[in-house]
């Protein structure tokens, strides 16, 4: 049953590869108002206020002015719109001495995310080719280890990571947090990648062993110009994993390339008598801004792409 | 302003002209990050930058909780800043007995530390195998109780003047909407406030019998049931209050909607930014009102050994610049603590502090818990209160057996 | 290369694949040094009695004894198996649902996916203090529903110590159901039309199709779905510190943050080792005959 159902799977993506795109399918949609269409959108709808609460608050709440907040509902549009709040967790924000805010980590978190990204994807790309065409012994093993790592809580591996980036020379440095963070990225990044490289038909894959491709050119000609979609998701849940790291990016670099979150947190957590909510808040959508971007940009791309890589186990 | 930091500059070209010339950078990591605390560490910052070398801030937020495992991270990992603050006592013990650590002993030789630093066990607790290896820099104490005067007018009944007085004013502060006693959710503020219990209600001989000779059959004994007892009054006055930093808790004090705070008297930094005066908009009791005995714990600055010569220069000098008396007297007033030296003129001290100094002078002393225990058992009896404060269904007797144990295992 | 790759001669036996094994060094080493190592590390060094810095001297069993009569260790291994129960079957549940009816040719189908999906973008920390605000009696969701009339009405989850844990895995599900729907949707995209259609002549209700038929043939899907959830209900942490710091007391403490606690606050990293090592027997009970099957086993691809 199995094995029929993900062959079957395979020939429909070979046989229509832009379905994925074509959208949903389904039952047609009858008449407009139907009970069937209630149910379905009213739901949605809800889900959707559920989900939009947050921001809505966290919006609503970064342009109000302390007093206006101690007396008001959190719920209400602001009476009188301050961007006050937003200045100052950007610009003005004082951790122990240092008072510019956010714009401090903001370059750090770019200098730290975009080798991040690129190399722990390149690395868990040719992994993934490697496992699911390049077969060789003991491979399933190490595979099922790496599956295993994605389980280990990351506080527990601070010690021995300290240790390996000292006797390497690279601990308190950026070389050193790219290393972990494709370190830690590796284990669900090469799972998709091998299901997607393992998806793609292996008729392509033989015909340029024929031709006499080795392992390189097969990756770089053939499978490379194929996997856009999974490139995305991968750059997607990479970009968001590192960019709201706290935890490693604090205790293996230094001060000077401390990022973005660290700031975060240092802003939420010095209290400075009452806590300024607006200011958390403001800092909060700052922070999470370049990651929400991205998904707003290349939402579309990340289900495509999941559709392509993780169907198949 | 500009005389002083010019004096200051003087002062440290005289003291040391060795290292005038060069400017280093010296990295300062620390914990100091709510209102006064940052408005305190700024001081430092000051007279070590007028010394013509550069502090640059490494403040983490969060408490020593967030800020401690990254600044030992970073002394094991051979990445180390150049001072960094820890509570002195054991916190450190381990780095100094690895060698990661500096040896002040030249310094503290030259400057005479023995003599001027005061009480000594603050310098004990710096002084591992006979050598020194941090610079104190200032005395906390845990054993008051913070009042609002606004919160006890409101409710109609006289400031109280001990424990017993305010634990019979509850029910007046509670009919008035008012919490009585501000507590925050983190842990340490629970146990905390169970050690000022003890002394206040115990006395000295037996905190020293628990915390210092660990000796488990006084832990449950009658004296130590007293306390849980008063433990359980704390609890039930504590109800309500629904935040999770002590300066969030101090927050209630200050604004009136909580009538007290058993806090150490780093909250009076929150009062002061808040522009409040001692006597006239709180009240302060040290020891509680009952026994007035304070513990001399505090913060030291330690100097992670660094191959950098410049650095190493640089971290005496600092060293040398905490413990100047300007410095001392500045960092301190804005702090809420007390100098560690008693030869320092602190003129512009307000009530509480001059309390506070006189029972220092007075010697009606005592360790604080992170000088007795290590913060292993420290972190259990965290645990414990964390857990008594919060569930009141946890009866005083389970309390103190489970304290007791801890006590037995603790080292 | 392909005379190398056809393997039959004896002498080549580790040159053969070489490209691919020079490729996966990367793995290799992460699996072998990063994760096993650091692992057998980790166990070692749970049988001594190390505080601050790691140090060989065995105490045996202690670590494990002490850590079992923690009440706060019990505590955090409850909680982990209700948030983690709940947040498994919620997630897996509601992701579904959600994806079902995005499948129904839908209008406006990216506004509601980017409307579930945006809180994956936000970090834990984040996540968790938007909802402790939310969920703050005095100001939030409380207070709103009492001002409007029902005085008596009360929800705070994350002060009252026997449903704290319910407090948090709200949050949790507000930031990760909407990955789950993505998956799912991706799934149900990746099932064949002709499925539909022949359950529709064989005039099976839309239900049991989804039951019946659907479901088992998304086993892929929901693999994956599985180990990013389930690899997140063990790690998690940032979660609960940033809505509760464990509290009320001790009542939302979680194992994650005990092996953190006691590895750096109390400075006692045989404790702490002892915790993680009972985490990681427990994931590896659970995940490696599963893993093994899933991953190993000479399943070959397609």
């Amino acid at each position: 049953m199995d094995k029929i159902a993900s062959n079957s799977m395979v020939s429909a993506y070979d046989a229509s590869p832009d379905r994925l795109a074509a959208g949903p399918r389904g039952r047609k949609p009858r008449r407009r108002l139907s009970r069937r269409n209630i149910i379905i959108y009213g739901t949605l709808i809800v889900v959707s206020l559920y989900y939009l609460l947050p921001l809505y608050v966290m919006i609503m709440t970064s342009l109000k002015g302390m007093p206006e907040i101690r007396v008001g509902n959190i719920f209400a549009p602001p009476l009188e719109i301050t961007f006050e709040p937003w200045v100052k967790a950007w610009a003005e924000a004082c951790t122990g001495l240092n008072c510019d805010g956010l714009s401090r980590g903001f370059w750090n978190s770019v200098r730290i995310t975009v080798p991040s990204t690129i190399i722990s994807i390149a690395v868990a790309s040719v992994n993934g080719y490697a496992l699911a065409n390049w077969r060789f012994k003991g491979a399933d093993l190490f595979f099922t280890i790496l599956i295993i790592g994605a389980f280990i809580p990351y506080q527990v591996m601070i010690y021995p990571i300290v240790i390996v980036l000292r006797e390497m020379g690279v601990y308190g440095t950026l070389t050193g947090l790219v290393i972990v963070h494709t370190i830690f990225g590796m284990p669900i990044l090469t799972l998709l990648f091998r299901n997607y490289f393992a998806g793609l038909p292996e008729e392509l894959f033989k015909a340029a062993r024929v031709d006499g491709a080795g392992f390189w050119t097969i990756y770089f000609k053939i499978m490379l110009p194929m996997s856009l979609p999974i490139f995305v998701v991968a750059m997607i849940l990479q970009v968001t994993g590192i960019w709201n790291d706290f935890l490693f990016g604090v205790v293996f670099t230094r001060p000077e390339y401390y990022p973005m979150t660290v700031q975060l947190n240092n802003i939420v957590n010095s209290v400075q008598g009452v806590k300024e909510y607006n200011v958390n808040m403001a800092a909060t959508i700052l922070t999470g801004a370049v990651p929400l971007v991205v998904y707003f940009v290349s939402g579309r791309l990340f289900v495509r792409g999941i559709a392509a890589g993780a169907v198949k186990g | 302003m500009k005389l002083r930091s010019l004096a200051g500059a003087l002062a440290a070209t005289v003291a040391l002209p060795f290292c005038a010339a060069h400017a280093t950078d010296l990295e300062v990591t620390h914990w100091w990050t709510s209102g006064g605390e940052a408005a305190a560490v700024a001081e430092l910052a000051k007279a070590f930058d007028a010394t013509g070398n550069k502090w640059v801030d490494g403040a983490i937020a969060g408490s020593g909780g967030t800020a401690r495992p990254i600044m030992i991270s970073r002394i094991t990992g051979g990445d180390p800043m150049g001072a960094t603050q820890f509570n002195h006592g054991r916190q450190a013990e381990e780095l100094v007995q690895a060698g990661l650590m500096r040896d002040l002993t030249d310094l503290a030789t030259r400057e005479n530390w023995k003599e001027i630093i005061k009480p000594s066990s603050l310098l004990d607790s710096c002084t591992i195998e006979g050598k020194i290896y941090c610079a104190p820099v200032n005395i906390h104490s845990w054993q008051w109780l913070w009042l609002s005067n606004a919160a006890f007018k409101k409710a109609g009944v006289p400031v109280p003047k001990n424990w017993d007085e305010f634990v019979a004013a509850a029910p007046a502060l509670e009919k008035a909407g008012i919490i009585p006693l501000a507590l925050g959710g983190q842990p340490w503020q629970a146990a905390g406030a169970f050690d000022v219990l003890m002394v206040a209600i115990a006395g000295k001989d037996v905190f020293e019998n628990v915390f210092a000779k660990k000796d488990e059959e006084v832990a449950a004994g009658p004296e130590i049931a007293k306390v849980f007892k008063a433990a359980d009054d704390a609890r039930r006055l504590s109800k309500g209050s629904n935040v999770q930093d002590w300066n969030q808790a101090t927050n209630l004090v200050i604004t009136g909607k909580a009538g007290g705070q058993i806090m150490g008297d780093w909250a009076q930094g929150e009062f002061q930014v808040a522009g409040q005066k001692a006597g006239v908009d709180y009240t302060c009791l040290p020891g509680l009102g009952v026994n007035e005995v304070i513990s001399t714990g505090g913060d030291a600055f330690y100097f992670p050994l660094l191959e950098d010569e410049e650095k190493s220069k640089a971290q005496e000098v600092l060293a040398s610049a905490l413990l100047n008396p300007k410095t001392q007297v500045a960092f301190n007033l804005k702090k809420g603590s007390l100098p560690v030296r008693a030869d320092v003129d602190l003129a512009a001290a307000n009530d509480c502090m001059r309390k506070g100094l006189d029972i220092l002078a007075k010697g009606n002393v005592i360790q604080a818990t992170d000088q007795l225990l290590s913060p292993d058992s420290q972190k259990q009896k965290e645990d414990l209160f964390s857990e008594f404060f919060a569930n009141p269904s946890m009866t005083p007797e389970d309390a103190q057996k489970r304290f007791a144990e801890i006590i037995a295992a603790a080292d | 290369m392909t005379a190398l790759t056809r393997g039959s001669a004896r002498p080549n036996q580790w040159l053969r694949n070489l490209n691919a094994k020079i490729a996966s060094i990367p793995m290799i080493l992460t699996a072998v040094v990063i994760f096993l190592g650091g692992t057998i590390w980790t166990v070692v060094y749970s049988f001594t009695n190390s505080k601050l810095l790691p140090r060989l001297s065995f105490v045996g069993l202690d670590q494990y004894e002490r850590l079992w009569a923690a009440p706060r260790w019990i505590i955090s291994i409850q909680n982990l198996a209700v948030y983690g129960f709940f947040s498994l079957i919620f997630s897996l549940v509601i992701g579904f649902v959600l994806a079902a009816l995005m499948d129904q040719k839908i209008r406006f189908e990216n506004t509601f996916r980017t409307i579930m999906l945006y809180p994956f973008a936000l970090s834990f920390i984040v996540t968790g203090l938007v909802w402790q605000w939310l969920l703050n009696p005095q100001f939030g969701i409380q207070s709103i529903v009492r001002s409007l009339g029902w005085t008596s009405f009360s929800f705070d989850p994350l002060y009252n110590a026997d449903i704290v844990i319910y407090g948090i895995l709200i949050a949790a599900l507000w930031q990760g159901t909407g990955l789950v729907m993505c998956l799912m949707l991706a799934g149900l995209r990746g099932i064949d039309e002709d499925i539909w259609k022949a359950a529709r002549v064989d005039g099976i209700p839309m239900w049991k199709t989804y039951v019946l038929i659907i479901i088992p043939m998304m086993r892929g899907v929901f693999i994956t779905t599985l180990v990013i959830i389930a690899s997140g209900i063990v790690k998690v942490y940032d979660l609960v510190v940033a809505q509760t710091s464990g509290g009320p007391g001790i009542a939302s403490e979680v194992p994650a943050k005990y092996v953190y606690d006691y590895m750096f606050l109390a400075q006692n990293l045989g404790q702490g080792f002892a915790a993680s090592t009972m985490m990681l027997v427990t994931v590896a009970i659970i995940i490696v005959p599963w893993a093994y099957l899933e991953f190993g086993g000479g399943r070959k691809r397609g």
